[in-house]
């Protein structure tokens, strides 16, 4: 069952596409219900399916094709680090060791508390803030130092 | 050095699509009009300025596609038959993904209007009713900050229907992608909008004649839209003679790694490298420079000896045998091993392919399995050959260019570096850091 809150967006984005291509918001909408639900459930995306009047197999082809949607549990944070070239220049590498050190965990697993993820990811675009990671794939923290990283995974409660 | 100075070379950054930074609340609506944002719209509706008179300006400005193809942006715009009956599309396409750019996330954030005007007066001159700016997934404050803009910009009448009491109706929208190198192709990205896989299209047809929804439709880059109402406003002439032949106006390059201030620098296109080196502040940490890669990993890489001879445009990149691409400089000093370097970006090829195209879906595999192996010091000499045999198979056997792009690093990193890599299939380990 898509919630309240989600129809409510997702009809706010259905107003971008004509009336007869409700499958165009179909990345918008799997982002909606994603934000809501942290990851996605084949639940999550037949009921996107269902009210976008589209076949269920073609809403699991977008949300296993697009690579920030997540099929499994990400914890409560999920921290994407670009090591592509621009951010390995910059040492991205030495955050990454920081990063799963300080967690305990290495990419693509989650903390025992179910409180943070790691996730090795491709250029996001802001090379200049190299490197960089993104939480729950909206807010970017750039121009990372080992110390920096600690800062903010202190404030992430 | 510098053997082009001439009279009309311009030394210094020139802000164009970027000539709002620095003023208070640069990306607002009002901060745009107090600039004279909106009046070339204004202009060509109140005086109902014929489209062609428009695209003749256009091809003066010599403006080409800042995205990377550097197409004709007059010609392009020409292919669209304006009096064809029925919907048209207009697409800016936002999706950069290309490592080592970040220039049209600049725009986006500092001065979102002049896309927007640049992509109504595109509409105006090919008949297009609905505009979508597809962003890149991993901005999100920029998408909303345009989602912002957007409605700014319908609130003061400038989208939506009789645009400046005219008959003239645009509708713009943003659209947020989420995660796909692949859908900066522009045919991946009219799939995206469409709500599907961002898989290329095999072309013709193109999308002049069968784009989103199978109506003609437009991409450009975000670049080349906001270029549109400078040119209308000064004439494409004087954008022209901003640049150098084949390559007028100005351009964004977004300078990364490692140099002293990475960032965007706008400038006259036709600059020497080495200049523009020293206004991002030269090579960090005092060494010198090994290697750049000058339009993003899809451009060959050329070694400090030949860029520093370099001149920033389309044909004096193209004679030192690379290409402008997106204007994305990666600069590597002294440090870098070429080897782990070649290895992440045929990574990030093998991990973005879209899979429909065999070559490439199991050639970037490949690729990176023959790298990873050399690096963990299990390579032979014989892999050396191996790679750049099967990255020329690659290459030109694919729908899209990514099958191309993947190749180019291949190539150029061992035609440049050849010894660094047979020396550390040799021992093992790399040269670098146990001279």
């Amino acid at each position: 069952m898509l919630t309240d809150n989600s129809i409510k967006k997702i009809k706010s984005e259905l107003k971008k596409y004509p009336d007869n291509q409700r499958q165009s918001a179909v990345i918008a909408s799997l982002q909606i219900v994603q934000a809501e639900n942290g990851w996605l459930t084949n639940a999550n995306i037949s009921d996107v399916a269902e009210f976008l009047n589209m076949s269920e197999i073609a809403a699991m082809e977008v949300a296993t094709f697009y690579n920030m949607f997540d099929l499994k549990s990400v914890g409560k944070y999920k921290i994407s680090v670009c090591t592509n070239i621009s951010c390995m220049l910059r040492n991205s590498d030495e955050i990454v060791i920081h990063l799963k050190e300080k967690l305990g965990i290495n990419f693509n697993e989650i903390t025992s508390d179910g409180k943070f993820c790691l996730k090795e990811s491709e250029c996001m675009g802001a090379c200049d803030g190299a490197p960089l990671f993104l939480i729950n794939n909206q807010k970017m923290h750039n121009h990372l130092t080992p110390e920096k990283v600690d800062q903010i995974l202190k404030e992430l409660k | 050095m510098d053997q082009l100075s001439g009279a009309n070379r311009k030394v210094e950054a020139f802000p164009l699509c970027l000539r709002t930074i620095g003023l208070n609340d640069p990306a607002s609506i009002k901060t745009y009009l107090s600039i004279g944002g909106y009046q070339q719209l204004k202009r060509i509706l109140h005086k109902k300025i014929a489209p062609e008179i428009l695209i003749n300006e256009i091809n003066i400005s010599g403006l080409r596609g800042r995205g990377g193809a550097g197409f004709s942006t007059g010609l392009k715009w020409s292919f669209i038959k304006k009096n064809q009956e029925g919907t048209k599309y207009i697409v800016c396409n936002s999706d950069e993904g290309e490592p080592g750019t970040f220039k049209d996330r600049d725009i986006i954030k500092y001065n979102p209007h002049q896309i927007i005007e640049g992509m109504a007066i595109a509409a105006y001159i090919m008949g297009a009713q609905i505009g979508y700016n597809y962003i890149h997934g991993e901005i999100w404050d920029e998408y909303e900050s345009f989602e912002k803009a957007i409605d700014e910009a319908r609130a003061a009448g400038f989208l939506g229907k009789s645009i400046f009491k005219s008959n003239f109706n645009f509708d713009l929208h943003a659209f947020h992608g989420f995660g796909a190198y692949i859908c900066g192709e522009e045919t991946a990205l009219i799939e995206s909008i469409e709500g599907k896989k961002g898989q290329p299209r095999f072309k013709p047809p193109f999308p002049a004649t069968h784009g989103i929804y199978g109506k003609p439709t437009n991409v450009n880059n975000t670049e080349t839209y906001a270029s549109i109402p400078w040119i209308i406003e000064n004439g494409g002439a004087e954008f022209n003679e901003l640049g150098v032949e084949n390559s007028g106006g100005t351009k964004i390059f977004s300078i990364s790694g490692h140099v002293k201030k990475p960032g965007n620098y706008e400038i006259p296109l036709g600059m020497p490298f080495s200049r523009l080196l020293k206004l991002a502040g030269g090579v960090w940490k005092g060494r010198s420079l090994k290697a750049v890669i000058p339009g993003g990993p899809s451009t060959a890489l050329l070694p400090a000896n030949i860029i520093m001879q370099t001149t920033m445009d389309y044909d004096g990149l193209s004679k030192a045998g690379s290409s402008l691409g997106a204007g994305s400089l990666i600069v590597m000093d002294d440090t870098t091993c070429m080897v782990a370097t070649l290895k992440r970006l045929s990574y990030f090829f093998y991990e973005e392919s879209c899979g429909q195209c065999t070559p490439c879906r199991e050639g970037t595999g490949w690729v990176y399995r023959i790298l990873k192996r050399i690096v963990e010091g299990k390579g032979s000499i014989k892999d050396l050959d191996l790679l750049t045999d099967v990255s020329k198979k690659i290459s030109g056997r694919t729908i899209c260019a990514l099958g191309d792009a993947a190749a180019i690093p291949v190539i150029s990193f061992i035609e440049h570096f050849r010894g660094e890599f047979d020396y550390f299939i040799r021992h093992g380990y790399s040269m670098i850091g146990r001279k």
